[in-house]
């Protein structure tokens, strides 16, 4: 269970965040959404400790873990995706999961020197267990393909399972669907209804409506850094200030 | 002498060697701010005006005509390195632009050698009048000239960047390297004249300097280097704080090497620059009461440093 | 394919040992040692260039410290040669990792400046610590190494030494590129936001590279101090480090024969100008050949940036900050 309370970030003088809070349940698919610079992807930035908060605290099963840095976050059990995509593009599809594997098979300086017996067969286990995830999400048989030579679409994928790779409690997805076909959405929706049902507590940012509300269990809606509503995707989409929100904003987040 | 006018004469002397380290601090951020790169040749510049304004004199050339072509020497060759070497390379990354400014450096270093040799050449001060006595300590005629370049060089500057319109234009260029090209200036141009512009300035501060030190191939090594940290500890976006940078370190290193030992000069400097890095990267001239929450200021040092430099 | 790639090993252990057989000249077995203790620093930078994506200009301070530590065991302790060598490396694998971390954490220009400075100051230390380090003067009397009733006082048998350290230094770096370390430093090398997402802690691991390449640079400093058996500090200069930086880059970064190649082509490069050069500029004198230096540094980095051996696009240090330009931007 991942717990947010009253977040607050301010950049200079601009207040990104104002008190946000929320909770995410295991086994549930929790969807920020909001306007742009509505202050989500801050929401990632905080969590996984990429930037720190003013004020607030962030709970993973009842432990503070605001204040540490990002790869101490990611050990814990909390993997993330990204909105503009960050592959490893001089690795190989399968590398990059391999190293998203990292918390739970760290590697040690000098054990790689000296090339310790048994090390490299542990690779090979890795290397199968990465086989299985690039299955799982539909790029199998491109294991030794250079990662940028993927689609935009598969790279999307590719992140994902390199997020699992590292077998999270909790998986932060950044605008999983942006790029993506009707058909692909369809699928990376049923993907993460079927991770979810596996207990993995998901959090995602997304601008797809239609993914947003037939994947999520649970909204919460930003705009302008604060908390406007939040619920069931059909409590949400009746809410008038989310309505008022949303009116005639049909475009992507910029950079 | 006694202790005081001791001082005195370090603070003098710190001073005209700061004057130096600062007008080669400014010719290094100008065109860092314009380009965003740091021109690790700039000692070079030194080195080749001054011994070309050697040359040039002993071939029979008045002082201020040998001066002035020696200067524009400096800044045919700074156009030069920035057409043939840094330009084609500005979509490159930083490294390998440094890479590229530390390679013009030796090659340039190389090349004064081949043509001057190793051993020193002297230039004779600017007027023959007798050193002054101040307060115990003793003024040579020629930190004068030093101390009133400095002086003509900041002021010009200042009233360029504040009272012309190309130099307003580029003020605006320096804080938003994209602004520049909706004031209509080209920025390709406008990177030539940065490196020219400090390639003259460069050589100029070693023309100014070398009655005092001596002219050699290798002067402008460290004389760069210095600019360098002068810069640095002035924080190296900012033009003001390149002058108090250089001053400061010129009073820093003329106290250390009277009091402590002359072997540690060049260590001085490089120690004083480690520090800045390493505690305040943003300078003197950028320090700021910081309270923030654990961690914070890595992310600031991060955001600051690196990130924010092209 | 595993027995090719032996094949391949034993051909080329085979080269090395023959070649003093072929090789009767001191003079170019003597080259020939400098391009192996370089390549063993080489090795170490590179793996800190090429693959942590850190650049270091103080890697001749890191030499130095070596060859100083290992020259002052032998002579003011007499510690037996051997373990002066093996434990010379230690010492600037201990200042790398004091002054590492808050080194490290600069980037580009500031540090590039921070290790240049760095080194500056080092070569200052050894000129000024006169009762340590001889000052400029140096210090004489370094033994030769001995192993047991062996003792290593011509060049043949030295060449086998560093020649064989060399291949021990390639097999370790061999070993750690090939394995999850090398896998994690190319990934902190493509985005060093997303290492950190997978819970790489990337600040540790360019310190280990960046101990790793003090510990090789001070490793050859020791061997240095005992081939020559004498230390004094003008190979250890700026000049020096950035020659380092040179070979690395000449011969390709994040490949694991591009050290030796680059070591090999500059040193035979600087012998060949001190050889030609003064022929048709007989009053020429320094360290003239750098002006070919830093023309060919020119050159590499506006025409092929990755180095020789290399593949196709530049990789090396130029991915990490095109990256970063394009978050900055």
């Amino acid at each position: 269970m991942l717990r947010v309370n009253g977040l607050t970030k301010q950049f200079g003088g601009l207040t990104a965040l104002c008190g946000v809070g929320f909770v995410a349940q295991p086994g549930q698919i929790l969807a920020l959404i909001g306007p742009n610079g509505a202050g989500k992807t801050t929401v990632f930035n905080l969590i996984t400790g990429v930037l720190q908060a003013d004020q607030g605290e962030i709970l993973l099963a009842n432990k503070r873990i605001d204040g540490l840095r990002t790869f101490e976050v990611a050990a814990l059990g909390i993997s993330r995706t990204f909105q503009h995509l960050e592959l490893f593009t001089t690795l190989s599809v399968a590398e990059n999961v391999m190293v998203g594997a990292w918390p739970r098979n760290r590697a040690s300086f000098l054990r790689c020197l000296f090339r310790r017996p048994g090390m490299m067969k542990k690779d090979q286990e890795l290397y199968n267990k990465a086989l299985g995830l690039l299955a799982q999400v539909g790029l199998k048989g491109k294991a030794d393909w250079p990662a940028k030579s993927l689609t935009f679409g598969q790279q999307r994928l590719l992140e994902i399972a390199r997020a699992l790779a590292g077998e999270p409690q909790v998986l932060l997805l950044d605008e999983p669907a942006a790029g993506l076909n009707h058909a692909e959405s369809a699928d990376l929706a049923a993907f993460l209804r079927s991770l979810a049902e596996r207990g993995l507590t998901l959090i995602l940012v997304e601008h797809d409506m239609d993914t947003v509300m037939g994947v999520a269990d649970q909204i919460v809606v930003l705009n302008f850094g604060t908390v406007i509503a939040g619920g069931s995707p059909s409590e949400v989409q009746q809410d008038p200030e989310v309505i008022a929100a949303y009116l005639g904003k049909e475009d992507d987040e910029v950079c | 002498m006694g202790a005081e006018g001791q001082h005195i004469q370090y603070l003098i002397s710190g001073i005209t060697l700061g004057s130096i380290y600062a007008l080669i601090a400014l010719a290094l951020v100008v065109t860092f701010n314009i380009t965003g790169i740091f021109n690790l040749a700039i000692g070079e510049f030194v080195t080749i005006g001054t011994l070309s304004a050697v040359t040039l004199r002993s071939a029979g050339c008045p002082d201020v005509p040998a001066f002035v072509l020696a200067v524009l020497i400096a800044g045919v060759i700074a156009a030069t390195m920035e057409r043939a070497a840094i330009y084609p390379a500005r979509k490159a990354s930083i490294l390998t632009l440094i890479i590229i400014t530390i390679g013009v450096a030796i090659a340039l270093r190389g090349a004064a050698l081949l043509i001057w040799g190793t051993h020193p050449y002297p230039l004779p001060p600017f007027v023959d009048t007798a050193p002054i006595a101040l307060w115990g300590a003793v003024i040579i005629p020629q930190m004068l000239f030093v101390l009133g370049l400095a002086v003509v060089a900041v002021m010009l500057l200042f009233a360029f960047f504040d009272l012309t319109y190309a130099g307003k234009a580029v003020r605006a260029a320096m804080i938003n390297r994209n602004a520049a090209r909706l004031v209509g200036i080209n920025p390709a141009r406008l990177s030539l004249l940065a490196f020219v512009f400090s390639g003259m300035l460069a050589a100029l501060a070693g023309i100014f300097i070398a009655p005092i030190t001596t002219a050699t191939y290798d002067m402008g090594f460290m004389l760069g280097l210095k600019g360098f940290v002068a810069a640095i500890l002035g924080g190296v976006t900012n033009v003001k704080g390149a002058i108090v940078g250089g001053l400061l370190l010129g009073i820093i290193e003329a106290f250390a090497i009277g009091m402590l030992s002359s072997g540690m000069k060049d260590g001085i400097a490089m120690m004083v620059m480690i520090i800045v890095l390493l505690i305040c990267p943003t300078g003197i001239m950028g320090l700021r009461i910081y309270n923030k929450r654990t961690g914070s200021w890595m992310v600031w040092l991060r955001q600051k440093v690196g990130t924010g430099s092209r | 394919m595993a027995s090719a790639k032996s094949r391949y090993w034993i051909a080329l252990i085979l080269v090395v040992v023959c070649v003093p057989l072929f090789v009767k000249s001191n003079y170019v077995l003597s080259i020939l040692i400098v391009i192996g203790l370089y390549a063993i620093i080489v090795q170490g930078l590179g793996l800190l260039m090429g693959y942590a994506g850190q650049v270091s200009f103080g890697q001749a301070a890191f030499y130095g410290l070596g060859a100083y530590t290992a020259a002052i065991l032998a002579t003011k302790c007499d510690w037996p040669p051997v373990l002066c060598v093996l434990v010379a490396p230690f010492l600037p694998a201990l200042v790398a990792l004091i002054i590492g971390r808050p080194i490290l954490r600069l980037r580009e220009h500031y540090l590039v400046l921070a290790t240049l400075g760095f080194g500056i100051l080092a070569f200052a230390a050894f000129n000024e610590s006169i009762a340590l380090t001889g000052g400029p003067s140096g210090l004489t009397g370094i033994p030769y190494l001995s192993i047991g009733p062996l003792v290593l006082d011509n060049d043949r048998s030295y060449y086998y030494v560093v020649w064989g350290v060399l291949g021990l230094v390639i097999l370790a770096v061999a070993n750690l590129t090939g394995s999850p370390i090398g896998r994690a430093f190319k990934a902190i090398h493509a985005s060093e936001q997303a290492a950190q997402s997978a819970g790489i802690d990337t600040a540790l691991l360019k310190l280990q590279a960046f101990v790793f390449s003090a510990f090789l640079a001070g490793l050859a400093g020791g061997l240095y101090a005992f081939w020559v058996t004498f230390v004094g500090p003008s190979p250890f200069g700026f000049t020096a480090s950035i020659e380092f930086v040179l070979m690395a880059v000449v011969g390709g970064l994040g490949t694991l024969w591009g050290p030796v190649l680059g070591s090999a082509i500059i040193v035979g490069l600087a012998e060949f100008l001190r050889w030609g050069v003064p022929i048709l500029l007989p009053k020429v004198g320094g360290e003239f050949e750098i002006v070919f230096f830093g023309i060919i540094f020119v050159l590499i980095m506006l025409l092929r940036p990755q180095g020789i051996l290399a593949p196709g696009r530049p990789s090396g240090m130029s991915g990490v900050a095109v990256k970063e330009e394009k978050c900055s931007g």
